[in-house]
């Protein structure tokens, strides 16, 4: 099959789209399948074979943030030709809504095309007044996968009609080999993500973390992530700091090793979490998970039972959770037995393939993708429905 | 002469736009003709491999019956009692298979690894192939019930479109199998 996949966000800036969309690429192309990734790209960007540049993205303010998308008559050529010369079977479009690539590839194709939701975003001002100029754009796309129940709940309210549920991706089998590194075991709970970003829920964790070394002073908190360390530690009492190590930014490898070798991962997250793919990963190594009771974290946690689940902004309830969890060798390992078999759900052999079972849905019975070419006055007066 | 241009202007602007309108309502009925398709080649298919399991012999005589009896009613069925039909098949489907025992006894049988299989992956695309059906009935009624489409008949004497609503829900222990 030949398939055309579009990524609405920088291929060079690191995101969770780009990783998913690099992942199931990189799957079905080992399944044979023919994949052409469209994605904004500075043009002197070293890109995987499959990768074809749209263009350099340019940074815009938009919903809040600076936002680097795509647009205009060149990207919207550059989409054409991509669509022209690719002749594929299906499309598949990721963050359809945001005003970049995908959004210029729904408007130019016509032909089965697949959407993936994968934000659960309330609805914006700017898509409200947008609605009527997205509709026509929206309407084309003849299957949708939303990543969670959640981002499908989201995206049933915002949008109609209905949507399949297919999670992100995750090479289990990579977490679940790593080897464990020494220095990083005994005593140990783990926390990723961007320490300077409130909503990633180090702020949480440090402010239940007097509480925890107060009744297990051995404890070490891992920290792996950007960000600025002297001002995460300042709310921390003196004597306490040394107990909080910073790992800066890890590698792939590294992430895994880190996940293999921790006691409790801990994912203190206050929002704008729509999947929680790093749950998926810390469960794929066998560590014990325990987050916050965000809709997306209990729904990707099987509501609790494959992982422990704390208030949501509670650093009381987090440290009275990690603390009886640390003290509980048994149910630590009840947790690692059950996260390690409730992940192979999220594995990519089976995501892979409830994917491809969309796009041979969508396919069967028509023609392939096209650009949409528009059809004149005239000839559309002449060709009236039959 | 000044307001006869613009009155000219006027209903070519209007006319540009019903006829792009008409543009998107065609190409809604080809993507519901393309999901009706789809959805009645996954209804099929499941029927089919049913049918197969039923006479295959691989399942106790009681079993066989029930699903092959389901199976032929759901091919057979008229337009208007489909639903209900592929509903009962479903029903069917998940009183057979509703024990992993029972799917583990199909396995073991010769042959039947490769029908467990094809039969998960149908049970699995039907809800797929239905909720992309009933999403494009949905985009389609929403812009057939603007007054521009309605006012001009823009819709031609396509028929207006119908959800196709049914009990889909797939036996556990076939899912939970798939799933490893």
């Amino acid at each position: 099959m030949k398939i055309g996949i579009v990524c609405p966000y920088s291929w060079d800036v690191p995101g969770g789209v780009q990783f998913h969309i690099r992942d199931l690429a990189e799957h079905l192309t080992r399944r044979d399948h023919e994949v052409s990734v469209l994605a904004p790209a500075d043009d002197e960007t070293p890109l995987p074979p499959y990768v074809v540049s749209a263009g350099r993205a340019v940074p815009v303010p938009y919903n809040g943030s600076v936002a680097r998308l795509n647009f205009g008559f060149l990207s919207a050529a550059r989409v054409r030709r991509w669509l022209h010369d690719g002749a594929f079977d299906v499309i598949h479009i990721h963050e359809p809504t945001s005003p970049s690539l995908g959004l210029l590839a729904c408007w130019a194709a016509q032909g089965p095309i697949v959407a993936t939701f994968h934000t659960s975003n309330p609805r914006s001002r700017a898509m409200i007044a947008a609605y009527p100029i997205l509709q026509p754009a929206l309407e084309k796309i003849s299957a949708r996968i939303a990543v969670s129940e959640y981002a499908r709940r989201t995206l049933v309210e915002h949008l109609g009609g209905d949507a399949v549920v297919i999670p992100n991706g995750v090479d289990v089998g990579f977490f679940a080999d790593a080897e464990p590194k020494e220095e990083w075991q005994g005593d140990t709970i783990g926390f990723i993500g961007r320490i300077d970003e409130p909503r990633k829920g180090l702020p949480v964790l440090m402010r239940a973390l007097p509480k925890i070394l107060a009744e297990r002073p051995r404890t070490r908190l891992l920290v792996a992530g950007r960000g600025d360390e002297k001002e995460a530690v300042a709310g921390l009492p003196e004597h306490l700091r040394d107990r909080v190590e910073f790992l800066g930014m890890v590698s792939d490898e590294d992430k895994a090793r880190f996940l293999r070798s921790v006691d409790v991962y801990i994912a203190p997250n206050t929002g704008g979490e729509s999947f929680g793919i790093i749950l998926v990963e810390a469960m794929s190594a066998g560590a014990p998970v325990l987050a916050s009771d965000l809709d997306a974290f209990a729904q990707v946690l099987d509501g609790g039972a494959a992982g422990e689940l704390f208030a949501n902004e509670d650093a009381d309830a987090l440290a009275t959770a990690a603390v009886r969890l640390l003290g509980d060798p048994d149910r630590l390992a009840e947790l690692r037995e059950r996260g390690s078999s409730h992940v192979r759900r999220f594995d990519w052999s089976t995501v892979g393939a409830d994917v491809l079972a969309v796009y041979e849905t969508v396919t069967d019975g028509t023609s392939s993708v096209d650009a949409d070419d528009r059809v004149g006055l005239l000839t559309r007066l002449g060709l009236t429905r039959d | 002469m000044s307001t006869l241009i613009w009155v000219a202007v006027a209903l070519v602007v209007v006319a540009v736009y019903l006829s792009w309108t008409a543009g998107r309502l065609d190409r809604l009925h080809s993507r519901l003709d393309a999901a009706r398709a789809a959805l009645d080649a996954q209804l099929l298919r499941r029927a089919s491999i049913t049918q197969e399991l039923g006479t295959a012999g691989v399942l106790d005589p009681a079993s066989s019956m029930v699903l092959y009896q389901a199976a032929h009613a759901a091919r057979q069925a008229e337009e208007e009692h489909r639903e209900v039909a592929e509903s009962e098949l479903s029903q069917a489907l998940r009183a057979v298979f509703e024990e992993p025992a029972q799917v583990e006894a199909v396995r073991e049988a010769p042959g039947g690894e490769a029908a467990l299989e094809e039969l998960a992956e149908a049970v699995r695309r039907v809800p797929m192939a239905r909720r992309f059906h009933n999403d494009a009935v949905r985009a389609a009624r929403a812009l057939r019930r603007h007054r521009k489409v309605r006012w001009f008949r823009l819709a031609g004497h396509a028929p207006f479109p119908l959800a196709f609503e049914m009990d889909d829900e797939p036996p556990a222990a076939l899912v939970a199998r798939a799933a490893h």
